[in-house]
C-alpha cells in the first residue's frame, strides 16, 4: 500500500528522521537535498509503518489509499522517485 | 569553563529563528533561549509569506513552537525591534550568543526605466499586503485594468498570479487580509503574464506548484516561447518540472474565462507610461550557453509592448544589513563560516545563505550554525552574560511597555480564528499592531 509525500511538503524533513527503513530521499546530508522540490518516498520499501505521517509538521505524508483527489498524482511521482534513485 | 547555563538570545521569529531555537534547546538540555521578533506575532515568512491558499505550510511553526515550549526553556518576546527597544551592543552583552535570523525581507529591483511609476510594484509588497503584514495594510493596488504582468520566474510570481486569479469565492475560504479581499471583490483582472527572461527549463518554479494551476478549472494556463522543451538532460526535479510545462503548452486553450500565461525569453526594458504604467516593453531573448555551462539570456532586437496597469517584479529577496554586523552588499548576506560571525554572533536563515530554499531548508541550516555555536561554547569561547536576564527585562519594560510574550500571542492566535469562526473562514488576521495588542488585553477585550 506504501504512503506518499504529497505537493505541500516544504522539506522539513522530519519523515526522514522518523522512518525506520530509510525509504525517504533525497535526505539532509544527501547532495540533491538542498535543491529538490520535495521528498519521495519508496513504495515497494515502505513498511507503512505510519512513522512519516506522524511526524510531518503539516500533514503532507498520507497513505496512498486515502489520497485526496487533488493530490492523486503523487502516488506515480513518489515511485517514479524511486524508480530512478534506488542504490 | 563556566557551568552557568547557556543562554542565547535570537532575532527574528520566522522559520529561521525557530528551527535555530527548537535545535539548541534539544541539543544543549540546559540552554535557555529567547526569541525576539519586531511584530507581536511569530511566524515570519511562513505567515506573511505563504500563501493563504496554502496555509497548511505555515503549521510548520506552530508545531515547532509548540516543541519549543515544551522545553520549558524558551521565551518568546513579541513587539520588540532590536535596534530600537535593544541595541545588539545590549542583547551581545545580556548573553552568551547571539543568533540573527532576520531573513531578507526587501526586494531585488530591476534597475530598468519606469520602475517607480505608479502601477509598478515589488511582489514582495503585495505579498506582505493580502497577508495582513502590518506594514503593509495601507497599500493600494489598482485592480481595475483586464492585465497584469509579473516579472519573474520563481514560487512567488505565481503566488502573485494565484492570488490575481484565484476570484473571491476562493479567497473568501482563506485567511487572506480583509482589505485584499475586499479590493480583490472589485478586481477586473482577467489575465496574469508572468515574464521569464530565460527558458522553461531554467525557470524556478517547483513542480508542485506547477502541477497546482492544473485544479483551477477557471483558468487556463498558455505557455509561451518556453524555448527548447525537452527534458532529456535535466535531474528528476526539473524533469517533473517540464513534463508539466510541456502539458500546458501542449493543451489548447480551452476558452475559460481567465488566463494564465507563462512567457518565456522575454525581458523587461522599460515600463512605459507619464502619470503611472500604461505598459511594459519586453525584448526577446535568445539562449547561449556560458563556458561554465549555465544558459544566459543575450536580448535580440524584437521589442514588443505589453498593455497593462500593473506590474510586479518578483525577482528575489534581499537582506538589509545589521548594525554592528559586517555586510555583503553584493549578497546581501552577512559573511558567516558555517553560521559564525565571530564566537558569539551568528546567523542563520536567509541572512545567512541568501533567499533560497523552501521552509524546511533552514532546518539543516540551523542545525549548522547551532553545531557552530555549541563548539564555542563547549570550547569556553564564549563571554559569559554581564547582566541577569531580569536587568536586561527591566531595561526593555522601560523602552517597549508591550512587549508580547508567549501567552500574548496565543491570545491573539486565539482572537483571530475566533473572529474567522463567524465568517466560516480558518482566521481573520489583524493587520494592525494596535489590534494586535489589543487582543493581548483580556480586561478591555470583554466589552
Amino acid at each position: 500500500m506504501a504512503y506518499v509525500i504529497v505537493g505541500s511538503c516544504v522539506n522539513d524533513a522530519a519523515c526522514v528522521d522518523a522512518c525506520p527503513v530509510d525509504c525517504i530521499h533525497p535526505a539532509p546530508g544527501e547532495a540533491a537535498f538542498s535543491g529538490t522540490d520535495m521528498l519521495y518516498i519508496d513504495p515497494d520499501l515502505c513498511v507503512d509503518c505510519n512513522a512519516c505521517a506522524e511526524a510531518c509538521p503539516i500533514g503532507a505524508v498520507m497513505p496512498a489509499i486515502k489520497l485526496p483527489v487533488e493530490w492523486q498524482r503523487y502516488r506515480e511521482i513518489n515511485a517514479a522517485y524511486a524508480r530512478e534513485h534506488r542504490r | 569553563m563556566s557551568t552557568a547555563p547557556l543562554r542565547v538570545a535570537i532575532v527574528g521569529a520566522g522559520p529561521a529563528g525557530l528551527y535555530a531555537a527548537t535545535e539548541l534547546l534539544k541539543r544543549d538540555d540546559r540552554a535557555k533561549v529567547d526569541l525576539y521578533e519586531r511584530l507581536p506575532t511569530p511566524g515570519g515568512l511562513a505567515r506573511a509569506g505563504v500563501s493563504p491558499d496554502h496555509a497548511v505550510r505555515r503549521e510548520v511553526i506552530e508545531v515547532y513552537e509548540r516543541l519549543a515550549m515544551a522545553s520549558g526553556r524558551y521565551r518568546f518576546r513579541g513587539n520588540v525591534e532590536i535596534g530600537r527597544h535593544l541595541s545588539p551592543a545590549e542583547l551581545g552583552a545580556a548573553y552568551h550568543a547571539v543568533i540573527y535570523a532576520s531573513g531578507a525581507a526587501s526586494d531585488r529591483r530591476l534597475g530598468i526605466p519606469g520602475e517607480d511609476l505608479p502601477g509598478s510594484h515589488a511582489a514582495t509588497d503585495f505579498v506582505a499586503w493580502y497577508n495582513a503584514h502590518p506594514d503593509a495594510a495601507d497599500r493600494t493596488f489598482d485592480l481595475g485594468g483586464e492585465r497584469a504582468v509579473v516579472i519573474g520566474n520563481g514560487n512567488v510570481a505565481l503566488d502573485v498570479a494565484r492570488m490575481l486569479l484565484l476570484g473571491p469565492e476562493r479567497l473568501a475560504r482563506t485567511d487572506v487580509a480583509d482589505h485584499a479581499l475586499q479590493a480583490l471583490r472589485g478586481s477586473r483582472v482577467r489575465e496574469v503574464v508572468i515574464l521569464g527572461r530565460r527558458g522553461a527549463a531554467q525557470a524556478a518554479f517547483t513542480a508542485p506548484e506547477l502541477m497546482e494551476l492544473d485544479l483551477l478549472d477557471d483558468i487556463d494556463v498558455v505557455v509561451e516561447s518556453a524555448g527548447d522543451l525537452a527534458t532529456a538532460d535535466l535531474d528528476f526535479n526539473r524533469t517533473l518540472r517540464m513534463q508539466r510545462i510541456g502539458e500546458y503548452a501542449r493543451r489548447a486553450a480551452m476558452g475559460r474565462p481567465k488566463r494564465l500565461v507563462l512567457r518565456f525569453l522575454h525581458s523587461p526594458v522599460a515600463i512605459v507610461g507619464d502619470d503611472r504604467v500604461r505598459g511594459l516593453r519586453v525584448v526577446e531573448n535568445r539562449l547561449l550557453r556560458r563556458e561554465d555551462g549555465q544558459w544566459r539570456a543575450e536580448p535580440g532586437d524584437t521589442v514588443a509592448e505589453i498593455a497593462t496597469h500593473l506590474v510586479f517584479r518578483a525577482v528575489g529577496y534581499r537582506g538589509a544589513p545589521i548594525e554592528g554586523l559586517p555586510f555583503d552588499e553584493r549578497r546581501g548576506v552577512v559573511p558567516n563560516e558555517r553560521g559564525r560571525v565571530s564566537p558569539g554572533c551568528y546567523v542563520t536563515g536567509w541572512i545567512k545563505r541568501g533567499p533560497s530554499g523552501v521552509i524546511g531548508s533552514n532546518k539543516v541550516c540551523a542545525q549548522e550554525t547551532v553545531r557552530a555555536l555549541l563548539e564555542d561554547f563547549r570550547a569556553a569561547r564564549l563571554d559569559a552574560p554581564q547582566h541577569s536576564p531580569q536587568q536586561l527585562e527591566r531595561r526593555l519594560r522601560e523602552r517597549q511597555p508591550e512587549v508580547v510574550d508567549y501567552r500574548g500571542w496565543k491570545a491573539i492566535d486565539a482572537s483571530e480564528r475566533a473572529a474567522g469562526l463567524e465568517q466560516q473562514r480558518p482566521r481573520v488576521r489583524y493587520s494592525t499592531v494596535e489590534r494586535m495588542l489589543r487582543a493581548t488585553r483580556p480586561a478591555q477585550n470583554a466589552s
